[in-house]
């Protein structure tokens, strides 16, 4: 990037960051939680696009990743009294990261189409696996606990406020988004790119193409992990339907709307579908999902590039 | 304008075509073109866009500027199957017959048209089994059991059951045995003698310069040389020049 | 002990399931052989099928004409939706078409939903009667939809092998660029085979219908399990999804009979993971040179 674009982009994103940090001083209840879920969502479309938009892999896995970072979460804050939030993140991390694992052996050698059913097939084994095992996980109704306080064990804690509790989100999903423009930027990051434009092309140079996709879905099963821990301390309850696969279809629309492959579009993506549902279903009731997927469907046919690639269309002429 | 003089409208006209693949730009203002029942060759090395000319004209590639006309009419971004049932044969490098065909069931892909009646549909596959009798043994196997000689047959076969008025032929010899080699030019010479005009894209200089009336040479996108092919002696500084050989 | 009466049974209700899974699994297979799309939408197909047979067996009162009817017109459906939404993504990165076909899944669940309300619909047997097999009473209905469904498999396979747009249909398949070089209208022919895969949907919708209740997320598990057969069997193989079909439904039948229905899906599951760490190409078909 040119060192005019640069500035342009870092002014840009001070200026967001600022507006998001200030925002609950300025919003209504509601919608200062509005904007910490556009936030949690924003983070797990991201972790999609690492897949997506950068090694173009469609995963329809991230419900699994999501919602074993809820489960584990929620896992830490029952077993650990107090709950603490470090345990939380942890395990949610450590949760999601062995899934990963798990699902980057078997899907990484297939084709892009086989890999897509694939990653569908295991979110809903482990929405199978968790939705009977009852005694472990709550089945159907999923499990309720108390929101664990922010602080470093042992030094200081002080239980959150909605306020706090954005402030928290906001810098974790900054602190993310930060980390995975840094990697998706490094060689290994362009090499990603390089196999979502000719995989052939890259085995034939001598990447360990296999290698550098497993890495690829074990760091978006991370952070998509991650969003799936922020979302069970906000929300205080954690349930099958997270990891049911249509989730994963979800991120993958935020990813649509926003722009693929651009790592801050996702989370534009999830706050205008987001918003939209709020939109409709005040004017429709449930079935918000009927204009919004029209939506999507007409973005996806005219407009693949999402809002930010028009957008950046729009400017470039 | 052929050479002898007369003003006679080309079967196939290529006007200054520009096709691109991606962003890598193939065609240079490519431009040529074949008389009704002319055999006209295209030479040039590999990778200077033989194939992609070819493959222009039948519309599976569309050009980004430039015409495309069929007997006078504008044809240029109009899909291949329209091309096919106006009169356009195509045989494409390395074959391509439906392998999970029958040689039957090939040749019925060219059959099932609008206007041939039963009765033709007959005579068609008769005559192609007198040229190709190794076909005609070989009918109801599937297409990929075929030697790499016998796909070619087919694949000819297959372009003859459209009743083409041109048949653009891309390297019909290549990887074949020299007794193969001579009886594509049997079949060349044959089709030339029904009036199908053929568009020859060749490795092989003496066949084709022995089966056509013109040929055209390309380079790097473009065509170079255009001449008589009577008049070009195999030995040709202008052959050496453009196929190095 | 073995549970030799139980064992029957399944066998039959395998067999039964296996059939209309077949007939699913065959309408997404064609459609995934000829266009490479990915019809995340064959479950609302399959959906709104059964509702179609519904609304006109509520109308007329023949469970046959209900059949014949929803059939065309899902097929219809199936043709619109191809041209306006799939058509225009020829040619693009087959990624999109996964999109598309997700974001008209949602479309269609959401619009029956909204058309329909939540509680579930009856489809009536177009006839009852039943025989004994062993301590139940089997309904000869059952064992129609597996004769059915069969035929209809069958009737689709001799009209691929033998009838003109058959064989349009499968060189389409193998090269969608030579076929159009050989004057075969392609894009028509990929309309009429999304249209006849939506079809076949249709009909497994209804005839499966007077089994469970008709509501509008009956798609979902059908569409999860004729993608594992699809996989299993071979992608464009009919013949394959047909014996996954039947082998996966019949894995998950005896597996019921020792642990609940839910967890029996976990059979096929863990056929699909075989398949894929061993014969990634389908289960029965013979792995390629």
């Amino acid at each position: 990037m040119s060192k005019r674009d640069r500035t342009i982009y870092w002014t840009g994103f001070g200026v967001v960051l600022a507006l998001l940090i200030l925002a609950p001083f300025m919003l209504p209840e509601f919608w200062k939680r509005f904007l910490t879920e556009i936030l949690i969502w924003g983070l797990l479309a991201m972790s999609s696009d690492v897949l997506i938009g950068y090694t173009g892999m469609v995963s329809f896995g991230h419900s699994a990743f999501f919602g074993l970072g809820m489960y584990g979460a929620a896992a830490a804050i029952l077993i650990v009294s107090p709950p603490q939030l470090v345990l939380a993140v942890i395990f949610g991390l450590v949760a999601a990261a062995a899934v990963s694992v798990f699902v980057a052996y078997f899907s990484t050698r297939l084709r892009e189409i086989y890999f897509a059913i694939t990653t569908l097939i295991f979110s809903q084994i482990f929405y199978v696996i968790i939705f009977t095992w009852t005694e472990l996980t709550g089945g159907e109704n999923g499990l309720t606990f108390k929101r664990p306080e922010l602080g470093i064990p042992g030094l200081w804690s002080t239980p959150f406020t909605t306020e706090t509790l954005h402030w928290f989100v906001l810098a974790v999903v900054t602190a993310s988004y930060l980390i995975l423009r840094r990697i998706t930027q490094s060689p290994f990051g362009m090499v990603l790119q390089s196999i979502r434009e000719n995989e052939a092309r890259t085995r034939a140079i001598g990447y360990p193409v296999e290698r550098y996709k497993i890495v690829a879905v074990m760091l978006s099963g991370l952070f998509a992990g991650l969003a799936g821990v922020l979302y069970a301390v906000q929300n205080r309850f954690v349930a099958p339907d997270f990891v049911f696969f249509l989730v994963s279809g979800e991120a993958v629309i935020f990813n649509l709307m926003g722009g693929i492959g651009t790592l801050v579009g996702p989370i534009l993506g999830a706050g205008a579908f987001l918003l939209l549902r709020e939109v409709f279903s005040r004017l429709l009731t449930e079935h918000y999902l009927i204009p919004v997927g029209i939506i999507f469907i007409a973005m996806v046919i005219f407009l693949p590039q999402g809002m930010l690639g028009f957008m950046r269309r729009w400017l470039n002429r | 304008m052929s050479f002898d003089g007369t003003s006679v409208q080309p079967l196939v006209q290529v006007e200054d075509i520009h096709t691109y693949y991606g962003k890598s730009h193939i065609l240079h203002g490519v431009s040529l073109h074949v008389g009704a029942g002319e055999v006209v060759g295209l030479l040039g090395r590999n990778g200077v866009g033989k194939s992609t000319t070819l493959k222009t004209i039948m519309g599976l590639v569309h050009p980004s500027e430039g015409k495309v006309l069929l007997a006078g009419q504008p044809v240029t971004n109009l899909p291949a199957h329209k091309l096919a049932r106006l009169g356009i044969g195509y045989v494409p490098e390395d074959r391509r017959i439906f392998r999970l065909l029958t040689v039957a069931e090939n040749l019925r892909t060219g059959l099932d048209r609008t206007g041939v009646t039963e009765a033709r549909r007959q005579e068609l596959l008769d005559k192609v089994f007198a040229y190709f009798p190794v076909l005609a043994e070989r009918r109801n196997q599937a297409g990929g059991t075929l030697s790499g000689g016998e796909q070619q047959m087919l694949a000819i076969a297959r372009a003859m059951m459209l009743e083409p008025k041109i048949i653009l032929l891309d390297e019909p010899t290549e990887g074949l045995m020299p007794r193969m080699v001579s009886q594509i030019r049997q079949i060349i010479d044959v089709l030339h003698s029904e009036g199908v005009a053929i568009l020859l894209v060749e490795q092989n200089v003496p066949l084709t310069l022995a089966a056509s009336q013109r040929v055209y040479i390309m380079e790097k996108g473009a065509v170079r040389h255009h001449a008589v092919a009577a008049e070009l002696k195999v030995d040709d500084p202008v052959i050496h020049q453009y196929l190095g050989v | 002990m073995i549970p030799w009466d139980l064992i029957v049974i399944q066998t039959v209700n395998g067999i039964v399931t296996g059939m209309i899974l077949a007939l699913v699994a065959s309408g997404l297979t064609l459609i995934f052989g000829i266009m490479d799309v990915v019809n995340f939408a064959h479950g609302e197909l399959f959906m709104l099928g059964a509702y179609m047979g519904v609304i006109v067996l509520a109308a007329t009162g023949n469970f046959w004409l209900a059949l014949v009817l929803s059939v065309l017109i899902v097929a219809l459906l199936g043709a619109a939706l191809q041209i306006v939404t799939l058509r225009p993504l020829l040619g693009r990165d087959p990624l999109m078409t996964i999109l598309v076909t997700f974001g008209i899944s949602l479309v269609l669940q959401n619009y029956a939903l909204w058309q329909f309300g939540p509680v579930a619909r009856k489809i009536q047997e177009p006839f009852s009667g039943r025989f004994q097999l062993f301590y139940l009473e089997y309904p000869y209905y059952r064992l129609l939809i597996a004769a059915l469904s069969a035929a209809i498999i069958g009737g689709f396979w001799l009209f691929l092998k033998y009838g003109k747009f058959g064989i349009w249909i499968r060189a389409t398949t193998q090269d969608r660029l030579m076929a159009q070089a050989m004057g075969i209208p392609v894009p028509l022919v990929l309309t009429v085979s999304f249209a006849i895969g939506a079809g076949m949907a249709a009909a497994s919708g209804v005839l499966f219908g007077p089994l469970v209740g008709v509501n509008h997320i009956m798609g979902l598990d059908w569409v999860l399990k004729a993608f594992i057969v699809v996989v299993v069997g071979g992608m464009g193989n009919l013949g394959g999804s047909v014996l996954a079909a039947i082998f996966i439904s019949l894995l998950e039948a005896y597996a019921s009979i020792w642990v609940s229905p839910a967890q029996a899906v976990i059979a096929s599951f863990i056929v699909l993971i075989l398949t894929l760490l061993f014969r990634p190409t389908g289960l029965f078909v013979p792995t390629p040179k």
